[in-house]
């Protein structure tokens, strides 16, 4: 059994030989259009020319300036919805703050008077840890309260305190509304078929595409962040609602209906409880999600870490930078930790609840009012907080000093040898012969459905006058990939084999990917400064994890009687890996890639930040302007290069383990 | 039957493009190959059955033979494509979800396979769930919901969650759930399958130990026919979405319908089967009669007695007509042809 048979089924109406001449011919053309002087090919071939483009940028501008200005509702105009949900968020927003980090002043500004403090720091440590013990013993209770003492001890309390109240409000919002979205695509089958697009979309185009049109309508602040963080937390939830109440057994359904439960009970005294389990998972990824946005909701008006992170970065003050960034980590495995402990906690007899509640209610009282007294209690005091900061900026400095010329050189050589060769072919790449290059592999993968969907979708971003930087943003995440393919594969495999490797190599991706995506650009730009190198390992760390979980998957899981068959037929070790297991676990491998490509392509937006030319940039300058149309285009084309990847990966995996006779799994 | 508590005649469940339609235009189609080639799949074919009040009726059939289907169709979970399920003085079908949701709440219970236990409720909540549902006061359900839970033998686990129980103790909850609305009509969609075989011996008398209490009116699924031969008052056979038999235990075993149906009754254990009615022969004349036996009590029951005596027995009715005489010629019969059987 071989793996070129599975592609080979449809050459019954194509010869073999054709397709190599085919083929030959596509590669001939890329070749020829890099080597020869630019002026041979036409320049529209290279960039559509302004007059036959789409103007999708200006329709939408335009749009949302009419939404904005002329728009109204009847009874009420766009502006003024717009305002009172604004309103409304911010009463949210407040409350929360004022609890964790502010107090609850009078005034504004400079001039506020506090008529209360906040939360004192020993409540917050305090009811972290006892939660911690509650849902996962001692030891849950010491990385909890631990990793919040962190906070304190490092200074980076009250900053971090601010995240936190926004996260406060964001999670609630965007569990509750993706449960409601959930329930109503459960409920109505063309509301289903509706969202799902969306939601797809949702997840492949880039936040920063949708932080401008919420900047456009709500202005810069906190509340627009808050809006971001809900709107790209929620769309898991609202997946994880419908599968959840999709999978309630169906007897447990029987049931309520023979109770004569009206629709209203059933939705809520039955189906929802009963959906409890899978519904806390969804609340855990609605948190690493919001997480994930803090800072880059910074960039629209949140403060906290997220807007440490940032400022440093843009300062290049690595120490701070790194400090704030490591607050964001400790955050996230902390919340990670005690909302996945909750979720895969047995259910306990709801009276046992009260009195915890109770207890802790009564703990934080008295440290409230002991904080009125002693003011250690309610702010950590400022002589025994201990800074990171100047000893990681030492750190680079000596790294710097000794290791410049070497990392240096390291870097140009890459850059020379390999980046820039590379980005010159792939930017000399007309978009007639790679949409035709694209269709003709949709068709031989899949057919001409799948020919259509993926040419329409290159023209899409050639008549948007966008193909040079896509090709850019091409070159950047195949590098990427490559390079994670390189690294992570080869540590799958080994994972797969060796089951003590993979409990270490598991705990160090589980950590990767709670890590928010902006993390991964600190060290690296400390270490090579910016530039297209430095874009390329922050990828390369942020989408490694997949290539390394799903080879480990697919080594691991190849039949034990195939291998028995193998050994038997007395294969060396090394032959069953390259003639057995290897060859069975392609197809899922490539699901690896797939995920690998789909999460570089995520990480690419923010690369923007270190300078580089390409999609990510145009979203990101459009942010900076807030031009609608510009950023929202640019955005699409990356959901469109994330589509078509993820099309054509996918339909080949499936082709492959349909040769295979097999299924492939996802781990 | 004067004393009718459902009845179902011609009930139907096909899927496929329209069986409503297809249904209704009979003329067109004849054979099952007719409906198979006409692109539907068939779940229940043609059921009429009746159920008395007080009466135990169960429903045999193996896996795939449209048993469950058709419960649901008395049941209205499924929506039968044609016929009609009289309840409660009404045709359930034409009842409008309101009336449905009133009639579920007040006269109908079930049962479920897997139990069908709300996870996150204690089991005193999942009994007063159905009451909760109705909105009877707190203090009103939990009453109830306790002497439910007691009568089930459950007394000192109210506060258990379903996930501590046992099978059989989840499936206890599921009884005792189903009971705490009194319902009309019980609905137990093979209740003790999911058991291991102790277990369910035990759930059987104790289900009938709780019939003998509450008399309901009763429809039992079963796939194992032993079940349905130690439980039913009468029992339905079904094959391929049909009803082919439907008769008292003793029925089945006299006069199994058809070769499927022998198939079942061949192993059973007739003497706890076989009336006396069933065995008896005419009364010689001048013969001797050592004692008297009625008509409707179980070889199982007087084999001993006639075995022991060397005259014959006479067997009488309800009324106290002699119907004929029952002798050890007779128990001998019964015995080999169990002999044989197995």
């Amino acid at each position: 059994m071989t793996t070129a048979v599975a592609f080979d089924d449809r050459s019954h109406d194509f010869k073999a030989s054709t397709l190599v001449a085919v083929w030959i011919g596509f590669a001939a053309l890329a070749v020829a259009s890099f080597a020869l002087p630019e002026s041979t090919v036409p320049a529209w071939m290279r960039e559509v020319p302004p007059q036959w483009r789409l103007g999708l940028d200006t329709a939408i501008s335009n749009f949302m300036k009419w939404l904005v200005n002329d728009a109204t509702f009847g009874l009420f105009t766009f502006r003024e919805a717009t305002r009172s949900i604004s309103d409304f968020l911010n009463v949210l927003l407040t409350a929360a703050t004022a609890i964790f980090s502010t107090g609850i002043l009078r005034g504004s500004g400079s001039t506020a008077v506090q008529l209360a403090p906040p939360l004192p720091w020993v409540a917050v440590v305090g009811i972290m840890a006892a939660l911690g013990y509650r849902f996962g013993g001692i030891r849950l209770a010491l990385l909890a309260g631990g990793a919040f003492l962190y906070l304190a001890v490092f200074g980076q309390w009250a900053s971090a305190m601010t995240t936190l109240a926004s996260i406060a409000i964001a999670v609630p919002l965007g569990v509750i509304g993706g449960i409601l979205f959930g329930i109503l695509g459960y409920r109505v089958p063309l509301a289903r078929r509706i969202m799902e697009p969306v939601l797809d979309l949702m997840q492949t185009v880039p936040i920063f595409a949708y932080l401008i049109p919420i900047l456009f309508l709500f202005g810069f602040g906190p509340v627009s962040a808050l809006i971001a963080t809900v709107i790209y937390a929620m769309p898991p939830m609202v997946r994880v609602t419908m599968t959840a109440l999709e999978s309630v057994p169906n007897e447990i359904v029987e049931y309520g209906t023979m109770s004569g439960t009206t629709r209203r009970q059933m939705l809520f005294k039955v189906m929802l409880p009963a959906a409890r389990p899978q519904l806390l998972v969804g609340v855990n990824q609605v948190i690493m999600l919001s997480l994930n946005m803090v800072i880059i909701a910074s960039m629209i008006g949140a403060g906290g870490l997220g807007y440490e992170v940032l400022t440093s970065l843009r300062r290049l003050d690595i120490g701070r930078g790194l400090e704030a960034g490591l607050a964001i980590v400790v955050l996230a495995i902390a919340l990670d930790r005690l909302s996945q402990a909750y979720a895969s906690r047995r259910l306990t007899v709801q009276g046992d609840g009260q009195r915890f509640a109770i207890a802790l209610l009564a703990f934080t009282v008295i440290i409230y009012v002991l904080g009125l007294i002693f003011p250690a209690v309610a702010i950590y005091p400022a002589s025994l907080k201990l800074s990171t900061a100047p000893w990681w900026g030492e750190a680079v400095k000596w790294i710097n000093i000794h290791f410049f010329d070497t990392l240096d050189a390291i870097k140009s050589a890459l850059l020379l040898n390999v980046l820039i060769p590379i980005k010159r072919f792939m930017v000399a790449q007309t978009w007639v012969l790679v949409t035709a290059a694209l269709a003709f592999a949709g068709w031989r993968l899949g057919g001409a459905r799948l020919s259509v969907l993926v040419a329409a979708l290159a023209l899409f971003i050639a008549f948007n006058g966008l193909w040079e930087k896509a090709m850019v943003s091409v070159y950047l995440v195949g590098i990427s990939v490559i390079v994670a393919s390189a690294i992570g594969i080869p540590l799958g495999i080994l994972g797969g084999l060796s089951d003590r490797f993979w409990r270490v190599l598991e705990a160090v991706i589980d950590t990767l990917q709670t890590l928010p995506s902006f993390v991964y650009l600190i060290p690296v730009v400390m270490l090579f400064r910016v530039g297209d190198f430095t874009a390329m390992i922050a990828i390369v760390l942020y989408a490694l994890a997949p290539a390394v979980r799903y080879t480990a998957h697919g080594i691991r899981n190849v039949q034990p009687t195939l291998i028995e068959a193998g050994t038997a037929a007395g294969c060396t070790p090394f032959q069953l890996l390259t003639k057995i297991r290897l060859p069975l676990a392609t197809p899922i491998i490539l699901l690896g890639i797939n995920q690998t490509v789909m999460l570089a392509l995520s990480m690419l937006v923010i690369t923007a930040l270190v300078g580089t030319r390409d999609l990510g940039q145009e979203v990101y300058i459009a942010l900076t302007k807030a031009d609608v149309g510009r950023g929202l285009v640019a955005g699409l084309c990356v959901a469109a290069i994330a589509i078509i990847a993820d099309r054509l990966i996918q339909t080949a995996a499936k082709r492959l383990a349909a040769g295979q006779g097999g299924r492939t799994r996802e781990p | 039957m004067t004393d009718t508590a459902l009845t179902c005649r011609g009930v139907w469940k096909l899927y496929g493009p329209d069986p409503k339609g297809f249904l209704a235009n009979r003329e067109s189609w004849a054979s099952d190959t007719d409906i198979k080639d006409a692109g539907y799949v068939t779940a229940v074919v043609d059921a009429t059955l009746s159920v008395s009040r007080g009466e135990i009726f169960v429903i045999m059939g193996l896996s795939g033979s449209g048993k469950s289907t058709l419960v649901r169709c008395l049941s209205r979970l499924i929506e039968p494509s044609a016929g009609e399920v009289m309840f409660a003085g009404r045709d359930l079908l034409k009842a409008t979800p309101k009336e449905l949701i009133e009639l579920r709440r007040h006269k109908m219970g079930m049962v479920f396979q897997h139990f069908a236990l709300l996870p996150h409720l204690t089991v005193l909540d999942n009994v007063a769930f159905p009451l909760e549902i109705q909105g009877v006061p707190r203090k009103e359900r939990e009453t109830r919901a306790r002497e439910m839970t007691a009568l089930v033998g459950l007394k000192g686990r109210e506060h258990n969650l379903p996930q501590e129980l046992s099978g059989g103790q989840q499936q206890r909850v599921g009884i005792a759930r189903s009971l705490a609305t009194d319902p009309d009509i019980w609905f137990l969609d093979e209740p003790f399958s999911a058991l291991d075989p102790l277990i369910r011996r035990e759930m059987q008398n104790e289900f009938m130990r709780l019939q003998s209490v509450l008399h309901k009116t009763i429809v039992f699924i079963t796939h194992d026919f032993d079940e349905a031969i130690r439980l039913a008052d009468r029992i339905a056979i079904m094959r391929d979405g049909r009803i082919i038999q439907i008769g008292t235990p003793e029925e089945l075993v006299l006069s199994p319908a058809d070769d499927y149906v022998a198939e079942f009754t061949r192993e059973a254990p007739r003497t706890k089967i076989l009336s006396a009615r069933a065995i008896v022969r005419a009364k010689r004349d001048g013969e001797m009669i050592t004692g008297e036996i009625s008509a409707d009590s179980k070889v199982a029951e007087f084999a001993k007695e006639v075995e022991a005596a060397t005259g014959a027995f006479a067997v009488r009715d309800a009324d106290g007509e002699l119907i004929g005489v029952v002798d050890r010629a007779a128990l001998m019969s019964v015995l080999i042809e169990t002999a044989e059987a197995s």
